[in-house]
């Protein structure tokens, strides 16, 4: 399900499945997608940051059309206890590795995979992003 | 300090310069400008010959100028900055006054530290290299470099991020007559017509933000040019309902100098030309590293 802001609309609660992962994608090119972003993540309930949500950092590749500080980025993810992922989008190799990625951290934070639970995963990814 | 001979560097201002980011030049030497002059020079007439000529008059020459400035360097360990300058003279005059400057090109360093530091001794740093003139120009004298001193160009682009940067810095300079509005140029290109908005603010009422923002006089932090921009953001929000931050700032215009982000700089004031050009030399730099 994709959305462009949080809170989702009410209206649909009732019809909508189980949420297992929220991905924030943050677009570097935009310092508003940074802002639209930090506005969203107050809507999300605490229970989420123990390794359901992740942040996706797309349009990496151009560092001439940076708008957003990559020190902020990592700020957000420290203060969220969430990994931040980088991606490229325009790339098709990239995309699709990303898109692999994301599906795993899907399956592990659905609890299709035995002996990984999404909280366990979480402080993987965020130990190895440390180094 | 103030050291610089405004008269000296006065050809830098009020001129479009493109920016290039230059390696390190090896084996380069002060003491031969004139023989470098020479040769650059031979450089251009071959390159005339093949078919590549650059201007249409046949009767032309191409004379050129390699000299040394002094005074365009931020600290003694930087080294002098070197001025190129192509004049188109015709060849039956050898009259001085008949010649027409076309091209200039200028190497500089100021407070390059960062760099020169850390390179081997046969090596000269100037990593900024500024020029106005036909591109074509540019082309020829930029592969007499390469291929003499062993050194690349790029073209030195400039990130939204640094032109808040200096959307903010500028802002804050102190000016006698605040007669330009500070500009910001955006651009929207997601649009099936691209759209650029252009967001003019009365110089006394930035620089009255900047010094609510700013919180030590001659200190800048990210933190603060966010705040200054974030402001000038949502006062545009409020009046025109467009979310200014979801686009690519371009260009930045002020009393000091202007700024395009395909790496195209103005000079306006000669007291800031060299605050303007340290920060243009750590682009520079970084962009090498």
């Amino acid at each position: 399900h994709l959305a462009t802001s949080l809170p989702l609309p009410s209206e649909r609660d009732h019809l909508r499945p189980r949420i297992d992962l929220i991905v924030f994608m943050i677009d570097i090119k935009s310092k508003y997608s940074l802002k639209n972003v930090e506005a969203s993540l107050a809507y999300v309930d605490a229970s989420f940051f123990l390794g359901k949500v992740c942040f996706l950092v797309t349009g990496v590749g151009r560092v001439n059309y940076c708008s957003v500080e990559i020190n902020a980025i990592w700020k957000l993810g420290e203060d969220y206890c969430s990994p931040v992922l980088f991606c490229e989008l325009e790339l098709e190799a990239i995309r699709v590795a990303t898109a692999q990625r994301l599906l795993r951290m899907l399956q592990i934070c659905a609890g299709h995979v035995t002996g990984v639970s999404a909280l366990s995963f979480g402080s993987l990814m965020r130990n190895s992003a440390d180094d | 300090k103030e050291n610089a001979d405004p008269q000296r560097t006065a050809f830098l201002l009020r001129k479009q310069w493109a920016l290039y980011s230059v390696t390190p030049l090896y084996r380069f030497s002060n003491a031969h400008l004139r023989a470098y002059a020479r040769l650059l020079s031979a450089f251009i007439a071959a390159e005339k010959q093949k078919g590549l000529a650059v201007e249409v008059g046949v009767e032309l020459d191409i004379k050129v100028a390699v000299s040394s400035l002094p005074d365009l360097r931020g600290s003694e360990q930087d080294q002098a900055a070197i001025l190129v300058q192509l004049s188109l003279r015709s060849s039956t005059s050898k009259k001085k006054s008949e010649e027409k400057l076309v091209w200039s090109g200028c190497f500089c360093c100021v407070f390059g530290d960062d760099l020169s530091e850390k390179i081997p001794q046969d090596f000269t740093c100037l990593p900024l290299f500024l020029t106005n003139g036909a591109e074509s120009y540019t082309s020829i004298v930029g592969s007499w470099f390469q291929k003499t001193f062993d050194c690349s160009f790029r073209r030195l682009a400039i990130s939204p991020l640094n032109l808040s940067w200096m959307a903010a810095m500028w802002t804050g300079c102190k000016v006698d007559k605040l007669t330009t509005a500070t500009e910001l140029v955006f651009s929207v290109s997601c649009l099936p017509q691209p759209l650029d908005i252009s967001y003019a603010i009365h110089p006394e009422d930035a620089k009255a933000l900047w010094d609510t923002v700013q919180k030590t006089p001659g200190e800048i932090t990210q933190e603060e040019v966010d705040v200054f921009m974030d402001c000038l953001y949502s006062h545009f929000h409020r009046h025109f309902k467009i979310h200014l931050s979801a686009t690519k700032l371009v260009k930045v215009s002020t009393a000091i100098a202007s700024a395009h982000c395909d790496g195209i700089i103005k000079f306006l004031q000669s007291q800031y030309l060299t605050g303007v050009l340290m920060l243009l030399t750590e682009l520079a730099i970084s962009h090498i590293q």
